[in-house]
């Protein structure tokens, strides 16, 4: 057998290192998952220092024991391959999981062990956990706002159609397909305009009229991101290609609209719209506050989005526009059938990156007096019955705007793959 | 073979200050086949692309199929229609099928028929040879079949001018031979072609006359076995000395 060499481990003793650089390894976890979990400190009989300092000093070295190159053991490899490949990248593995050991105990006692959501006031929230009582009791004014409860089914309705249809791309036939971007762009918001005002605001057939001020909570949030969306994509389209124009009029008129609206702040924007907007309309002349928000957005997101897509226009080659003329095309066939179809691939995550920001810009419509989500919870927050629970509230809300925007961006990456192609 | 169908008249064009074509004066019979040799940014590129007006020029007259070159987008759009073309670097459109490349233009600047356009398309790529691809998207073949559809596309628009624009600079020595193979088979078939290009056996084989550029001015054209036999200005000699 050949001899040991405690510093250089090799393949020859692969089983020694192995179990010793195992054992080890799985001692200085254990100290740290007892010690978090049960908190019991198994080197109390060490110096304060060197007891917290014991498993990552014992780790490192079970780590260096078991760093074997090639050793033919596929886990062992792929091990150290990713996380073992140097004794700094052994130390940060070490520390990284010694975090998530050690944060696990209070994260599930403030969630789940210590949180209460039995009874209906402040006072069933005895535990040092969250008062998930509290998210309970507002659940309805979170996701509704001040709409009045017994009319809530409306917008429930309403959003069942809105998704409903918009699955309707799946279940088209092939004949019905060249007609879907037409669908998506002018159908599809028009029913979805219609649905809401009908719906939504009521006033007819014997629906009670509900005024866009009572409209509130995640409902709101949905239907101001989602008119935003829809709205500001074509008009920063247009804006894209309004800047590459060769008419110095309409690229004057592209530049001087981007650059305005990406140089004022979203929150002036919105004053503008509630505040300043009226000022210029004749009097007789009413616009719903709602709808000025929205189209102040879209505006204003549309700035961003024709800069993102004016970068996938710059980044084609200028071949695929001298093909395209080369076959007699004009404008805006070489555009439709050319251009846009490969710039838009291209910048998908621009895109996408651009619609997330903006859903999560819209909970400073509360400027305006608009509650959305993170407007409720300020308001809920403030409640003289249930004050002190600003921190579930705010837990909830981020909860939700990950999802939201998570399950976005998963979308968008799966667009990415679905429409890529080789050069 | 007297119809005039290009006519370029004290053509000029400047980048800048920097002028590319000086009084080009060029002449093309329908069904000529023409070979444009010379250095390169002797404005070989630039002249055939002025023909489409993919580049404007300056001064001068060019006239197309009798329409003069304007500013007027849709007599330009109309010659383009006229006027197929074929690239150095292919220029296929890589979010389109070969197929649907090639029907792209037929239906929607034509206004042909689906099914039609799509007849049209297989017919041209079986002359060249890649009908059997037709599925696959442009990433997926090579720089010869690539170029061969690029043909392929350019023909579906019925074209009574065909340019050629360094087809061949882009390709791997092999695969030369099938795009020229392509090449010679539309000479036979009567089309009248502007090649720019280094192929000298291709020159040789195919073209009525050879056109020699060189800083941005048409210095010798002739015939194509005089041109070979018997050069005129030193400056080709030179050229032909280098190249063969």
């Amino acid at each position: 057998m050949s001899k040991i060499n405690f510093f250089k481990p090799d393949k020859q003793n692969l089983n020694t290192y192995l179990y010793s650089g195992l054992f080890l390894l799985s001692i200085s976890i254990l100290d740290v998952f007892i010690n978090s979990f049960f908190k019991i400190n198994i080197t109390f009989f060490l110096p304060n220092f060197a007891s917290f300092l014991f498993p990552l000093i014992l780790g490192v070295i079970g780590l260096h024991l078991i760093r074997i190159e090639f050793s033919g053991i596929k886990n062992l490899d792929l091990l150290n391959k990713n996380i073992n490949t140097s004794t700094f990248n052994a130390v940060l593995t070490l520390i990284i999981f010694f975090i998530i050991i050690k944060s696990i105990p209070p994260v599930m006692s403030w969630f789940i062990l210590d949180a209460n959501i039995a009874g209906d006031s402040k006072e069933a929230c005895s535990g040092s956990g969250a008062c998930w009582t509290y998210i309970k009791i507002w659940f309805r004014r979170f996701m509704y706002g001040m709409y009045p409860n017994p009319e809530q089914w409306r917008i429930n309705v309403a959003f069942i159609f809105l998704v409903a249809l918009a699955f309707v791309g799946y279940f088209a036939g092939e004949k019905l397909k060249k007609y879907l971007t037409l669908y998506y762009v002018i159908i599809y918001p028009i029913i979805a305009y219609i649905l809401i005002y009908y719906l939504i605001s009521g006033g007819s057939f014997g629906l009670e009229w509900v005024e866009t001020g009572a409209w509130g909570g995640l409902s709101l949030t949905f239907i101001v991101s989602f008119f935003c969306l829809i709205f500001c994509f074509p008009v920063g389209m247009i804006l894209a290609l309004g800047r590459r124009s060769d008419l110095p009029t309409i690229r004057y008129i592209s530049i001087g609209f981007i650059e305005f609206w990406r140089g004022v702040p979203l929150i002036t924007v919105l004053f503008m719209s509630s505040v300043m907007f009226p000022m210029f309309l004749p009097e007789d002349f009413f616009m719903d506050k709602l709808v000025r928000v929205i189209i102040a957005i879209s505006l204003f997101e549309a700035a961003y989005v024709a800069e993102v897509i004016r970068g996938g226009l710059q980044a084609l080659p200028r071949g695929q526009y001298d093909a395209a003329k080369s076959l007699g095309m004009g404008y805006w066939k070489m555009h439709i059938f050319v251009i846009l179809p490969q710039a838009l691939k291209l910048v998908i995550p621009g895109i996408a990156n651009t619609f997330l920001a903006l859903v999560k810009d819209t909970p400073l419509i509360f400027v305006v007096g608009l509650l959305e989500l993170a407007g409720m919870l300020g308001l809920a927050k403030t409640n003289p019955d249930w004050l002190g629970f600003a921190m579930e509230g705010y837990v909830f809300a981020a909860i939700i705007f990950w999802i939201i925007c998570y399950s976005m961006s998963k979308y968008s990456y799966n667009l990415e793959l679905k429409y890529k192609t080789e050069r | 073979m007297s119809d005039k169908i290009i006519e370029m008249k004290n053509v000029n064009k400047w980048f800048g200050d920097f002028q590319v074509l000086k009084d080009v004066n060029l002449e093309v019979q329908a069904k000529q086949k023409i070979v444009v040799c010379g250095p390169s940014g002797s404005g070989k590129s630039t002249l055939i692309r002025c023909i489409n007006r993919l580049e404007e020029h300056q001064k001068g007259s060019i006239i197309v199929d009798g329409n003069q070159l304007t500013e007027d987008t849709k007599n330009i759009e109309k010659i383009r229609a006229e006027v197929g073309m074929v690239f150095q670097q292919f220029n296929l459109f890589p979010h389109l099928s070969i197929l649907d490349n090639c029907t792209l233009a037929p239906i929607w600047v034509k206004k042909m028929p689906k099914k039609e356009a799509e007849d049209l398309a297989m017919k041209q790529l079986e002359q060249v040879q890649i009908a059997d691809q037709s599925q696959k998207f442009p990433g997926q073949l090579s720089g010869g079949q690539q170029q061969r559809c690029a043909i392929a596309r350019a023909l579906c628009m019925k074209p009574k001018i065909m340019l050629f624009d360094e087809p061949t600079s882009a390709l791997d020595p092999e695969m030369i031979k099938e795009v020229l193979d392509a090449m010679v088979n539309l000479a036979k078939g009567g089309m009248t072609m502007i090649v720019v290009t280094h192929e000298m056996g291709f020159a040789k084989e195919v073209a009525d006359e050879v056109i020699f550029m060189d800083e941005g001015m048409i210095v010798e054209k002739a015939a194509t076995k005089e041109f070979f036999a018997n050069p005129k200005s030193d400056r080709t000699k030179l050229f032909l000395s280098q190249i063969l």
